[in-house]
């Protein structure tokens, strides 16, 4: 049996009074990308940072490509590289020098560290601000930088934390086609993200997180499977209207109706998208009057209503209030 | 903005296809050489490396230690001169050595915020998560702060000369004083680690070192002569480090044995290491 890249059992980590991870259990090859799926606070961070070695758990094991996270923790260093919101580059200093710098501790010499940090800046096309530093840097190479700060020597298990959060589309589809050309050249990548469609473009599998727990695991389309195919959201031009809109949905899709926070707005999860053109039609029979009308992929919100029967959002409020 | 529109312009030049970069990743990636793991000089050289090249590019941070240098000796000598010594000549011989310990250590706590603010910004989490000897970070940043303790002593060293200062320990005497007053910073900035990551803001960390520092200072021999203090206060200055570590500094710039306080000087130097150094590395290895 190929040797795992990534195998916990029990793992727990505890800050003060709150339990971030409660008990995660992962079997995860070596190979391709793996998301990790799941809100704002759900442990997806602690789990990742337990697993670079940065924290240490509570109690549970980890072994990251065969090495124990606590016992063995230089070996594991050796091996996975990490980029995230807490693991970033030097703001101060330039491209160049933030790549030199980690090639230098790494045990290059000067130069081959210069050859080094040149030859990534060109795959990243980062070259022309090589002398610029970072912090002139838009979102978008801030975070091509970053990423190619984890791979100055190339690490056979990459973690990238949000490696999209705050981007614009174009750069977020940059930062997708580098992870894809790195898997495509035999790294592993652990991706976490709050993004549904995020991990369906990228991970092979996905454990979906929630409260410190993995609820759900699978490929997108088994977890998409559990959810329904798409999600429909109708907003119809009056208020006064949504009751009405609401019946003829439920007539015509025979599934539930949900009244979203929008009071003019509401959504449903569909099994079969074909039979939505129908409600179309059955809500213009009806005269009311429709602001938008859109199928699309469940909401991160509506794969953790489908899991757990409530949604991220009202998770965190009820942690808050807690 | 519009600089910032214009650079992101030229330089999104990621290359064109998703193919191409395909290629070039799988080129950069394919250079799987893995270097020799440096040792633990080598690591702590190249982070004081890095304390340099922030140097460079944020030279606003050499403005306190050339700036205060500059108005401390100037104060000092001028409104304590007349009262305390007579004139302002003698006391300048009698304060400067103290105003060169004074300059440095005032600017050490500086280390506790600037690592403060790297923890805060993640840079930390970067280092910590590399196979390398983890003081390495901590150690080649109290290296880099030597570039500007050195800087410091210089200013308050040629102050003093155009002043009239005259070191009867010569240039041998002055060099022995600045190297063992980097010594000195380097141990003492220990305790500015720990706070660092005991402490959960730059401000707070700011703040306790004040609290440190303002005693540690002023309740010393630095501006005056001990055996005119009640003598509660000459206990305290006495068993102050920074007393002795003035005193020798004196006798090395004055020329005369300064063998005596040297060691214990030393001595505080190594406790001061082998207590925070540990208190600090243990924080760092847990932080987070």
């Amino acid at each position: 049996m190929a040797e795992l890249a990534i195998e916990t059992h029990a793992l727990v980590k505890t800050f003060r009074k709150t339990i971030a991870v409660d008990g995660i259990d992962l079997a995860i090859p070596r190979g391709g990308v793996h998301g990790f799926l799941g809100p704002n606070g759900a442990g997806k961070t602690t789990t990742i940072r337990m697993l670079a070695t940065l924290t240490k758990p509570d109690s549970g094991t980890a072994r990251v490509l065969g090495r124990d996270v606590v016992t063995e923790a230089n070996e594991v260093r050796r091996r996975v590289s990490l980029t995230g919101q807490f693991a970033s580059v030097d703001e101060d200093l330039t491209g160049a020098e933030n790549l030199r710098l980690i090639g230098r501790l790494f045990g290059y010499t000067g130069t081959r560290a210069t050859r080094r940090a040149d030859e990534l800046l060109s795959a990243f096309g980062l070259s022309d601000a090589r002398d610029k530093q970072v912090k002139k840097y838009s979102g978008g190479m801030r975070r091509r930088i970053d990423i190619a700060a984890s791979i100055v020597v190339t690490p056979e298990l990459l973690f990238l934390d949000e490696p999209t959060t705050g981007l614009d589309p174009r750069s977020r589809n940059e930062v997708w086609d580098i992870i894809r050309a790195m898997v495509s050249s035999g790294t592993t990548v652990l991706l976490t993200t709050q993004y549904l469609d995020e991990a369906d473009q990228l991970a092979d599998r996905i454990s979906v997180i929630d409260t410190g727990r993995v609820i759900a695991e699978g490929t997108s389309s088994e977890l998409k499977a559990r959810v329904g195919n798409g999600a429909l959201h109708v907003r119809v031009m009056h208020p006064a209207d949504r009751p009405r809109a609401s019946a003829v949905l439920a007539r015509v899709l025979r599934v539930e109706i949900r009244d979203e926070v929008d009071p003019a707005a509401v959504s449903a999860t569909v099994a079969d998208p074909a039979i939505v053109t129908a409600a179309l039609t059955a809500l213009a029979d009806e005269n009311i009057e429709l602001a938008q009308f859109s199928l699309g992929q469940p909401s991160l919100d509506e794969v953790f209503l489908a899991l757990t029967g409530h949604t991220s959002e009202s998770q965190t409020d009820e942690e808050a209030a807690a | 903005m519009t600089r910032l529109d214009k650079l992101d312009e030229r330089t999104d030049v990621v290359p064109a296809s998703a193919e191409s970069l395909a290629a070039a990743m799988r080129a950069a990636l394919a250079d799987v050489e893995r270097p020799n793991p440096p040792g633990p000089l080598s690591t702590s050289l190249t982070f004081g490396w890095r304390a340099l090249l922030k140097i460079k590019h944020v030279p606003e941070q050499l403005f306190d230690v050339t700036v205060f240098p500059v108005m401390f000796t100037l104060l000092f000598t001028f409104l304590f001169g007349g009262a305390i010594a007579g004139s302002v000549g003698g006391y300048l011989q009698y304060v400067l050595p103290g105003l060169l310990v004074q300059g440095v250590i005032m600017i050490t706590m500086y280390t506790g915020s600037t690592l403060r603010t790297d923890i805060d910004r993640g840079v930390f989490d970067r280092f910590r998560s590399l196979p390398i000897w983890r003081p390495s970070a901590l150690v080649g940043m109290l290296l880099g702060d030597a570039v500007r303790y050195t800087i410091s002593a210089a200013v308050t060293i040629s102050l003093g000369l155009a002043l009239g200062y005259r070191p009867e320990g010569g240039v041998a005497g002055v060099l022995m004083a600045v190297l063992l007053i980097l010594v000195f910073a380097f141990s003492f900035s220990w305790l500015w680690t720990f706070f660092a990551l005991v402490l959960r803001t730059p401000g707070a960390v700011m703040g306790v070192s004040m609290l440190v520092i303002t005693p540690l200072t002023f309740a010393s021999n630095i501006f005056i002569e001990p055996s005119t203090l009640p003598t509660w206060l000459q206990a305290f200055v006495e068993v102050n480090p920074v007393s002795h570590l003035v005193t020798t500094v004196r006798d090395f710039m004055g020329g005369t044995d300064a063998s005596g306080e040297l060691s214990i000087t030393l001595l505080w130097c190594a406790g001061l290491v082998a207590v925070f150094g540990p208190l600090t590395m243990i924080r760092y290895r847990t932080a987070g």
